[in-house]
């Protein structure tokens, strides 16, 4: 039997970024709230120590902060035709763990959606007319930039993002990104200092009669105080960003933004090591009483809440409602149902150049260090006579030169014995890389539901993921690729390769903590499992928060976007739900 | 790999949250596991995990047999010439060891549930062997196979001989007698992995002695301020790589 605990106004699942902004928001609207978080406290004096977080083998190989499979895995295959099989160890993504989730250990390349992305049906189908969209499953996301635009601004202030604005109030700017939606003011802080592999990518591709720009940062250029009074440092380009936490209080996170103002409110109650089961449900279905969460030692508890906030990441957030029989789960051969409906991910490709007598020094780098141009991203270029929709931004992004996962040598080169030896030693400081990020487009064959075989340590299914680049994603992403070729012959390298996306999705390699869809946003409950203010259409006292909102995934990272939902949807709850509960839009 | 230094520090953790009143509002519901925080953020010093630096004698895992063959295995993965001493001397073996010794061959964070199924290459590993496992059998194979072709053990080849051993299970050529959802592919991939993850590691797990290969490539090791050269383009970096327990 469950222990019941005392009533809560909101209950949130999942104490990582959306996590965070929500029970920041709720609390200073005076609500008294708990967040239930599956992983550990982590601070960064404590857990992200300077004295030694700077350990590849430990926090970038093993993956030390990182949800472990045997706590959560998923299945994957590529078709509906394949028995899925449970991802052993997570390679392709890394979902987070603990507070302040993946927000933790992410790069920090911080993206608003575009206009365009909004309302992408109306707008691809207006230009190209919506043949052209046949066997894609875009819809429009039921919001409008202007309504997004603050929330996005919200979350750029509190992070205190580093760039430079492309477009002011619908003014070009030199030298920010001409192809932005409309900003209404400019970025907190001025873009980083770049170095030597960013900066001759700039120059290449401007002398090629494109548009690069700073990639907008969360590794901050400059010290920072937020809004809500918090103080972030200077990023001191220290190479050991994504899949870390950063010592030196320079990437926006939960814990450099919000924890220490959220930490100290009287209504606020964080709860680690407490896994939530279950949102539980009146017997009607249309109303969330309380969740049920096992604690470290297996102890479980019912705790009863007036609002509930799945905040738990895009996957997981589709999973508990799954579980939770919350929204009717999505069958790819009827095309009925929302709960996993238009699961999509990211179309990625990369090129690699060779150099004599260089010094790139790859060791000095941030998540999200570098220069990106959006010239052949979104609808920024005419796809009339193009046999696809969609883009990629291509970016030139200094991560860092860690050595056990960084060593590049040109194709051809042995992978151990004297020859990689040598190979390997001549072309660490010659050798630079650029990279596509592209949309990724629902198709009615990629879907999240239950496994119906595997299942997690409480015996729960497993979440099941079937996906696979669909051919307009392919087709795009081999237009970017030449482009990219053509790019890379502009360097006069000594030699290079650019890759080339292929069919079949391999869960291996990592590509991209960037799964989206599944828990849809929309104005149509036919076709969304959650309103424009990312309430359940369903069960009206649950809002669904993060990437799970997306109809689909543009070519940049999601979480400029997931953060500004989560303000708005905190707004929704703060200045309409509160005031009178129930459904915000009528179904 | 950590566990130790973790519980412990969390114990330390808890016993200093139990001194100050944190856990006052829902005391009741919370004994020792799952935290309760609220009205401060919870902070104790000391409550960091360091790594802890591996003792380089002996073996915690490898029988002698097995430690000889992949002594001589990350000596041909990983040469001695004028770059660097060879796999060996710098520790690849110790490192791999102490790895299989600890949480990563254990698989303790890995989804290890049935039903094992052979799956596609695309699904990933999907055997029922831990990687201690995966050792233990692909060097009795191993043996085995170098026995049938050469009557010897692998460490009693010439190096001509082992880079033909090696090169065949690289390509193919060679299949290993191991099991289903194990091929020979995977075995020579995870000791390839492993080799260059103790090669490039942090000399505090036991390879990378005398950070031969960050030397080697310019990898200035656990440095983490680099504001003073992120705007000189082009220029060789000055400083000499530091690792975390401060060698040199
Ligand atoms: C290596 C890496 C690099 C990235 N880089 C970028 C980048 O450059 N730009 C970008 O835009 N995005 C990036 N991302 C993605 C970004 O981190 C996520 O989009 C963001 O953290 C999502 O926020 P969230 O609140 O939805 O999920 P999270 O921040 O992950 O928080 C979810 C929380 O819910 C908890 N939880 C899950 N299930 C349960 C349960 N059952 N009970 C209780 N708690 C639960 C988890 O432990 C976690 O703490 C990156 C991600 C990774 C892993
Ligand atoms: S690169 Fe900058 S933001 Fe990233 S971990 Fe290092 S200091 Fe922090």
């Amino acid at each position: 039997m469950a222990r019941l605990l005392p009533k809560r106004d909101a209950v949130i699942i999942g104490l990582g970024w959306t996590g965070a902004i929500l029970a920041q928001q709720l609390t200073e609207a005076g609500l008294n709230v708990v967040a239930i978080e599956r992983g550990p406290w982590r601070d960064t004096a404590s857990d992200f120590n300077i004295a030694y977080i700077q350990d590849e083998l430990r926090y970038g190989i093993r993956k030390e902060l990182f949800l472990q499979p045997a706590v959560e895995a998923m299945t994957m295959r590529n078709n509906a035709a394949q028995t899925a099989l449970p991802m052993r160890d997570y390679g392709s993504f890394l979902p987070g763990h603990g507070v302040g989730g993946a927000g933790v250990h992410w790069n920090g390349a911080s993206w608003r959606f575009w206009d365009g992305d909004l309302q992408i049906r109306s707008q691809l189908t207006r230009r190209y007319g919506a043949k052209k969209l046949t066997g894609l499953q875009l819809q429009d996301w039921g919001v409008t930039w202007n309504e997004l635009e603050h929330s996005f601004d919200q979350f750029e202030y509190l992070c205190g993002i580093s760039g430079k604005a492309g477009n002011l109030k619908g003014q070009i700017q030199a030298g920010g990104n001409p192809f932005e939606s409309p900003r209404s003011r400019g970025y907190p802080t001025p873009p980083m200092k770049m170095s030597y592999a960013p900066s001759l990518f700039a120059r290449t591709v401007t002398e090629l009669g494109f548009h690069p720009f700073p990639t907008p940062s969360a590794n901050l250029s400059t010290a920072y105080v937020n809004p809500l009074g918090v103080a972030l440092g200077q990023c001191t380009y220290c190479g050991f960003c994504e899949r870390f936490g950063c010592g030196n209080y320079s990437k926006a996170s939960a814990q450099t933004t919000i924890l220490p103002v959220l930490m100290r409110k009287p209504n606020f109650e964080a709860r680690t090591e407490c896994e939530v089961l279950k949102i539980n449900l009146t017997p009607d279905g249309k109303h969330a009483r309380s969740v049920t969460y096992l604690d470290a030692q297996g102890v479980e508890y019912e705790q009863p809440g007036d609002m509930v906030l799945l905040c738990a990441y895009g996957l997981m957030n589709v999973r508990m409602m799954l579980l939770s029989r919350i929204g009717q789960p999505y069958d790819p051969v009827s095309g009925k149902g929302v709960v996993g409906r238009n699961y999509c991910y990211q179309t990625s490709a990369a090129a690699r150049l060779f150099f004599d007598g260089k010094n790139f020094n790859p060791f000095i780098g941030a998540g999200a260090l570098g220069q990106t141009m959006d010239d052949f991203n979104g609808d920024a270029f005419d796809h009339s006579h193009l046999d696809f929709v969609g883009g990629a931004q291509i970016n030139c992004i200094i991560t860092g030169g860690r050595p056990i996962g960084s060593r590049p040598t040109p194709p051809g080169t042995p992978r151990w014995g004297a020859k990689w030896k040598a190979e390997t030693a001549k072309n660490y400081q010659n050798s630079m890389g650029f990279a596509s990020q592209g949309s990724s487009y629902p198709v009615r064959e990629n879907y999240l539901d239950l496994d119906p075989t595997y299942t997690d340590r409480h015996g729960r299914p497993l979440l099941r993921m079937t996906f696979d680049f669909p051919d307009n994603d392919i087709a795009m992403s081999h237009y970017v690729s030449d482009r990219m070729e053509t790019i890379a012959k502009s360097f006069n390298a000594k030699s290079w390769a650019v890759s080339r996306l292929k069919k079949g999705w391999d869960a291996v390699p990592y590509q991209s903590t960037h799964n989206t869809g599944g828990a849809v946003m929309g104005a149509d409950p036919g076709t969304s499992a959650v309103n424009k203010y990312l309430q359940s259409w369903d069960v009206p006292n649950v809002f669904v928060i993060g990437a799970s909102a997306f109809g689909h995934n543009g070519g940049r990272n999601p979480t400029g976007t997931v953060g500004a939902l989560a303000y708005w949807a905190a707004e929704a709850i703060a200045t309409k739900y509160i005031k009178s509960p129930g459904a915000l839009v009528p179904a | 790999m950590h566990t130790d230094a973790r519980s412990l520090s969390r114990r330390r953790l808890l016993a200093s949250v139990a001194a100050v009143p944190i856990l006052a509002a829902t005391a009741d519901f919370f004994s020792a596991s799952g935290r309760s925080i609220s009205g401060q953020v919870p902070w104790s010093p000391f409550a960091g995990a360091p790594p802890r630096p591996v003792n380089p004698l002996g073996w915690y895992f490898f029988t002698p047999g097995e430690a000889a063959a992949v002594e001589a295995i990350v000596d041909r993965l990983i040469p001695a010439d004028h770059l660097t001493p060879g796999g060996k001397d710098c520790g690849c073996a110790v490192f791999i060891d102490r790895q299989l010794a600890g949480s990563f061959g254990q698989a303790n964070s890995l989804y290890t549930k049935a039903p094992f199924a052979v799956g596609l290459p695309i699904q990933g590993y999907q055997g029922d062997l831990t990687p201690a496992g995966r050792y233990r059998l692909g060097l009795r194979a191993l043996a085995d196979y170098t026995h049938g072709a050469y009557k010897k053990d692998f460490v009693q080849l010439s190096p001509a001989e082992q880079d033909a051993v090696l090169n065949g299970l690289d390509t193919g050529k060679i299949v290993l007698k191991l099991k289903p959802g194990f091929s020979t592919r995977e075995f020579f991939e995870l000791v390839l992995q492993n080799t260059m993850e103790g090669f490039f590691a942090d000399p505090l797990y036991g390879g990378n002695r005398g950070m031969a290969s960050w030397k080697m490539l310019g990898f200035p090791g656990a440095r983490y301020d680099y504001r003073d050269h992120i705007d000189k383009h082009n220029v060789r970096y000055p400083r000499d790589p530091v690792s975390i327990y401060g060698e040199a």
